[in-house]
């Protein structure tokens, strides 16, 4: 193979062929990919659950992970908090021309070594190459099946007096993204929490039954968005506790400095569950048996008092509304 | 101890950080009713009037330049809600968010066949970091780099405030970044204004005792500047960085939104910077200001309107949509108001 792809490996000729009999299978190889058909057949469930993603986070070589792994997880997850056992993903790349082979590898190396932790398989995918200029390196795009094992997951099953879970601490993969990307601004040491939650989703759902209301995975727009959207019926509000938030000290300075909001940041690798209250201490077990649940932490209540709102309850003892994020988050002036 | 608790004690901040750190905290929320916190004209977005962010707007329309700006100025509407850096971008034009100056003359060196025009908002703080650009720029001999200066200064529009007949204020919180430049000795002048004033940090743990020392002043009838934030701000200010000031900016006769034309409260580029000047390089003209829009930001900024108080607030003026500055720029008093709406 050449050092760098070019618009040929797009062609779906020869160059399309070599690219995936000589890296994509090699590095992926399971039964179904290698039958290599338009569409993959595939053993079904009774119900399945069906989820995708696009993935175009710049730069794609971040710490802690890296675009290949983030777009396994990304769909893993989305599954997972559907009360889905994830099974399959599609694996569609978009490259841009000039893109060095040598990323390439290590990305879908990334896939790879995501895709056996998640205990997934990629069964069919799809690339084309883009004319140098139209689109930052590659853009990935994974859609995933699941049998679906714990049904009912929803918004609509919340009730008042439920407890707030968050799996581990927040902000991480936005604040160390936005690090890779003003490394002159700020040095610091953090990781992306990109993770799969499929196992830590599953033990709930199976140990808790109708216990568990909801899952979803806090990723852009962070817990305040998605708090707030568990709650846009109307019907109650939720209320959450600084203190009890967990933020890492790295990922509070640097935001600082960037003028970013953790409880506004994309977490990768987290989960958001609301519990029945009685089961908050059973839940909080199960999440810190598993490493990347060891963070876990009740975070708040849901209320019948302001409907519709997230209220964060600041150390002072004021609070304040926290609505959902509107636009990207700004860095500050001075 | 002589407090009046029949009074409303009005305590000011003129600082964006301040008004974003005590929205955050909460504070309000557990302060007595008769302490007011009130935001003035610290927003450095938030004073620039709408012909200067129309004239920036302009610049997008030139092919070949790029406009390197601070994140929170692309959300900013001029004249016309809607036209703002933003909307700009999504139409063709090249406009690149930047942390600093710095960044916008990288951008620059990376780029010599476009023109970079850093736009150069803020107070005091910001200025030793624009003046530093220019310096750099001068230095390295890079010639399609220039600031359009939007430098304001603090005294000014302090001084103007307070001699407004209707000006209802018993104490300034000062800001504790402008004052690392200027030190105590730069902020002096909040005593000839016959008000408490406390220097202040921004932790929640600064404010509250800032507004406790002002507070003690007040009981016992005193006016004088204090220094809460004294791990930070020295008594002699930053000399170094206002040497730099000095060097390449000059004080010159400015508009504020909501204060009007104050002699000598802005910040221009020396003539012999002309070169890197993009008010020079590019002729830029302000045009009359005629606000389209039914917005009250001038009396947010002098601390006249409560943000919630205008009726616009939360309902035709939005952080994604907005009427004004003062909802959408990162420090705005009401942009501060909408995201940490006191419960």
């Amino acid at each position: 193979m050449d050092n760098f792809i070019t618009l040929d490996y797009g062609s779906g000729g020869k160059k399309t062929s070599a690219l995936i009999s000589d890296m994509i299978l090699p590095l992926l190889k399971n039964e179904a990919l290698e039958e290599l058909g338009d569409g993959a057949v595939i053993d079904g469930a009774e119900r399945l659950v069906y989820s995708t993603d696009s993935f175009v986070v710049s730069p794609y070589f971040f710490p802690g992970g890296d675009i290949g792994k983030l777009s396994v997880c990304g769909t893993v997850n989305d599954i997972s908090m559907a009360g889905g056992e994830p099974k399959y993903l599609s694996l569609g790349l978009i490259i841009e021309e000039g893109l060095p082979v040598a990323d390439l590898q290590r990305i879908i190396d990334s896939i790879r070594a995501a895709a056996d932790r998640a205990g997934v398989k990629v069964v069919t995918g799809d690339t084309k190459v883009v004319e140098r200029g139209r689109g930052d390196g590659i853009y990935i795009n994974t859609s995933g099946i699941g049998f679906l094992r714990t049904p009912g997951l929803s918004p609509r099953r919340i009730r008042e007096g439920d407890a707030v879970l968050v799996s581990g601490t927040v902000g991480d993969h936005g604040t160390a993204v936005m690090l890779a990307r003003n490394e002159h601004l700020v040095q610091a040491e953090l990781k992306s929490d990109c993770a799969p939650l499929h196992e830590m989703a599953l033990a709930l759902g199976k140990e808790l039954g109708e216990d568990l209301r909801v899952l979803r995975d806090p990723t852009r727009g962070g817990i305040a968005t998605t708090l707030n959207e568990f709650i846009e019926d109307g019907r109650y509000g939720i209320e959450i506790r600084e203190k009890d938030i967990p933020v890492l000290p790295t990922v509070n300075m640097v935001s600082e400095i960037l003028g970013l909001d953790p409880y506004y940041t994309a977490c990768e690798g987290r989960m958001l569950a609301v519990v029945d209250p009685a089961s908050a201490d059973r839940a909080l077990e199960i999440l810190h048996g598993f490493e990347d649940g060891r963070g876990a932490a009740v975070i708040g209540e849901v209320t019948a008092e302001h409907p519709g709102k997230l209220v964060i309850r600041t150390p002072m003892g004021g609070g304040r509304i926290a609505a959902k994020l509107s636009g990207a988050q700004l860095p500050r002036i001075c | 101890m002589a407090l009046d608790k029949t009074k409303t004690y009005h305590l000011m901040e003129v600082c964006g950080t301040h008004t974003m750190a005590i929205a955050k905290s909460g504070i309000r929320n557990v302060l007595p009713a008769f302490i007011r916190l009130v935001s003035g004209p610290g927003c450095p977005v938030c004073v620039t009037p709408p012909e200067v962010i129309d004239a920036a707007l302009r610049l997008t329309e030139r092919p070949n330049v790029i406009i390197a700006t601070y994140g929170d100025m692309i959300r900013v509407p001029g004249s016309v809600k809607g036209d703002n850096l933003a909307r700009r971008s999504a139409m063709g034009a090249k406009v690149r968010i930047v942390y600093s100056a710095m960044d916008a003359l990288e951008i620059a060196k990376a780029e010599p066949g476009s023109e970079v025009v850093f736009l150069g908002v803020g107070f005091e703080t910001s200025a030793p970091g624009t003046a530093t650009s220019v310096e750099e720029a001068k230095r390295q001999c890079i010639g399609n780099y220039s600031v359009f200066s939007m430098l304001k200064m603090l005294e000014p529009s302090i001084r103007a405030l307070a001699s407004d007949p209707e000006f209802n204020v018993q104490g300034f919180i000062c800001p504790g970044h402008v004052a690392v430049i200027l030190g105590e000795q730069g902020l002096k002048f909040f005593e000839e204004l016959g008000l408490p004033a406390v220097i202040a940090g921004f932790d929640t743990d600064d404010i509250v005792n800032a507004v406790r020392m002002l507070m003690v002043q007040i009981a016992k009838g005193e006016a004088r500047l204090e220094n809460q934030y004294t791990d930070v701000v020295r008594p002699e200010g930053n000399p170094m960085a206002r040497e730099l000031m000095d060097k390449f900016l000059v004080p010159r006769k400015d508009i504020w939104r909501g204060l009007g034309e104050i002699e000598q409260s802005g910040y221009g580029l020396r003539p012999e910077y002309a070169a890197w000047d993009a008010e020079q390089k590019f002729d830029i003209h302000f045009g009359k200001p005629v606000i389209k829009t039914a917005c009250r930001c001038g009396d947010v900024v002098k601390g006249k309107l409560d943000p919630m108080q205008c009726p616009l607030f939360g309902t035709v003026c939005v952080p994604e949509d907005p009427e004004g500055p003062c909802m959408v720029s990162a420090e705005g008093a009401c942009a501060a108001a909408y995201k940490y709406r006191a419960f």
